[in-house]
């Protein structure tokens, strides 16, 4: 498995998987198969890959801890890249094929939609993720700040999460299906940080087991 | 790719169902030809039976009526494979997925309540009512899309003469069918079904409501509202209920299905109006399916010489 996870062959199909929903697209596209409603279907397309992705991003530690593979690791920047990638397909569609490049539009919207106003928050936590999400901006930070910077990404899902929700007209289960992912995920960090470490009742008997930094 | 070209085509020559069935089998074909990797996400899709109705009546000898549009009309295959109708699901596409094999053969339709002649209808006798007429109406959805549909149908007011509503009829109650075997995707749908919507009588019986039992010159496909259901054109596309199955002549104002959902959302009237937003969405504009660029929504959607003098005297904001 370790292997399998180090390879840079891994990383490549990685990479190559994560672009499959614009290929869906581009292909769709191409066919015509992009509903009657194509602008719609491109937004909602990259709204739920945004989503999916971030939700993803957020499960590697989890992952990594729970399955004990560490190397997990090497894929996080990627998938929060991707994120940050369709978040700004996303953006552009509405900004382009919605409100057609009009500012004075758009900001009447981010301030008089509530859903889309959540939206944009979310949006705009991504960016500084995204800028300092190289080695250069780890050492230049310090990787303990930059780390409490990246907690940003909670935020974002959720505020992505809240977007959707508020979207909907009245058919809730999918939104509320990522409301609970996204819970569990982020529950899971405060279980790690709050739960007391189990004690082994008998200690002299048995190896102590390897606790796990987090 | 996005930019459609709005052809010069009238409805003759919107491509044959058949033929249009048979490209969606081909690209399907070659979706499994094609990198399985890229069909990964469409799998189901592809595994899904072709549950597309095929049965439907030709309308002949259909009277032109005044009240159509020569606006340029959606292609046929649009209005069937994007529209609402949540007892089949919430996605746009899934109507069209999943009424293919909806029952709507035999089918009747009670007229009820405050009416001298309340009766049972088969689809047959309501059909005889009146002389069927084509009617080439703009389409609002609540959503800010819209489309031009040719239906089929004669106004209300027919119906409602066969059965003499009495003095005391002032609102007219609209039941669609529901039945959680035949449409289980309804019960993730978040609405309570029955469908049920309602219209003021002199609503109900202005000239331009129609009760359509067809489009595109043969019956209603399962997923557009078969066999029987409403056009309101002025109204917002929740309005004109589907698949109607009884119809109920009231005192007072009937309860209706999203604006018990969300009374600050979706009123009573649901009249289109540019000028009252959704609380979520402007209602400024609208993205005619088919072009690129948004155009200014109507007051009215555009029907405000038939129909503006019923609301005179009316807060629309309030009444919204």
């Amino acid at each position: 498995m370790r292997a399998i996870l180090t390879s840079k062959w891994t990383k490549v199909v990685v990479f190559l998987l994560c672009l499959m929903p614009l290929a869906s697209l581009g292909w769709r596209a191409l066919h015509n198969d992009l509903s009657a409603n194509p602008i719609e279907f491109i937004t909602h397309a990259t709204g739920d890959w945004t989503l999916r992705f971030l939700l993803i991003t957020l499960a590697i530690t989890p992952f990594r801890k729970i399955l004990r593979l560490p190397d997990l690791i090497r894929f996080r920047r990627m998938l929060g890249l991707f994120a940050f990638f369709y978040a700004c397909l996303h953006f552009t569609t509405y900004i382009w094929l919605d409100k057609f490049f009009d500012l004075a539009e758009m900001w009447k919207d981010v301030a008089k939609r509530r859903y889309i106003t959540v939206g944009f928050t979310a949006f705009l936590l991504l960016i500084p993720l995204a800028v300092t999400s190289t080695a250069g901006w780890i050492r230049r930070i310090g990787g303990r700040r930059w780390q409490q910077l990246h907690r940003a990404i909670y935020f974002s899902a959720l505020c992505g999460v809240i977007h959707y929700y508020w979207l909907v007209k009245s058919a809730v289960i999918r939104p509320l299906a990522y409301a609970a992912i996204l819970a569990v995920l982020l529950l899971w960090r405060l279980a790690v940080k709050y739960w007391p470490q189990p004690q082994p009742a008998t200690a002299d008997l048995q190896p102590k087991p390897q606790r796990v930094q987090a | 790719m996005l930019i459609r070209k709005a052809p010069d085509l009238t409805y003759a020559d919107v491509t044959p169902k058949s033929l249009y069935l048979d490209r969606r089998k081909f690209l399907r074909g070659m979706g499994i030809a094609g990198a399985a990797a890229l069909a990964g996400a469409r799998l189901w899709d592809l595994a899904s039976p072709n549950t597309q109705a095929f049965a439907a009546t030709k309308f002949d000898g259909l009277i032109k009526s005044p009240f159509s549009t020569k606006e340029q009309q959606n292609s046929y295959n649009d209005v069937t494979h994007y529209n609402n109708f949540y007892e089949f699901g919430t996605e746009k596409s899934d109507p069209s997925k999943n009424a293919g094999k909806f029952q709507t053969s035999p089918w009747t339709v009670s007229v009820e309540g405050e009416v001298n002649k309340p009766r049972k209808f088969s689809l047959d006798e309501i059909i005889k009512l009146g002389p069927l007429e084509e009617r080439i109406y703009r389409h609002r959805c609540v959503e800010a899309w819209s489309i031009v549909v040719p239906w089929i149908g004669f106004s209300f007011s027919a119906l409602a003469n066969a059965v003499e509503p009495t003095p005391k009829a002032k609102y007219v109650a609209f039941e669609s069918y529901w039945d959680s075997k035949q449409m289980p995707w309804g019960r993730y749908a978040g609405i309570d079904f029955p469908y049920v919507e309602g219209l003021r009588l002199d609503e109900a019986m202005n000239p331009l409501a129609l009760l359509c039992v067809g489009m595109y010159g043969e019956s209603l496909p399962n997923q557009d509202g078969a066999p029987i259901r409403l056009v309101l054109p002025w109204k917002y596309g929740f309005k004109s209920a589907k698949s109607l199955v009884k119809i109920r002549f009231v005192k007072g104002e009937p309860p209706t299905t999203w604006n018990r959902m969300a009374s600050n959302e979706y009123g009573f009237y649901a009249n289109v109006n540019p000028k009252v937003d959704h609380p979520r969405w402007s209602q400024a504009k609208e993205r005619r399916l088919g072009e690129f660029f948004k155009r200014e929504t109507l007051m009215f959607n555009g029907y405000g010489d038939q129909v503006a003098s019923m609301y005179n005297g009316m807060d629309l904001r309030k009444n919204y």
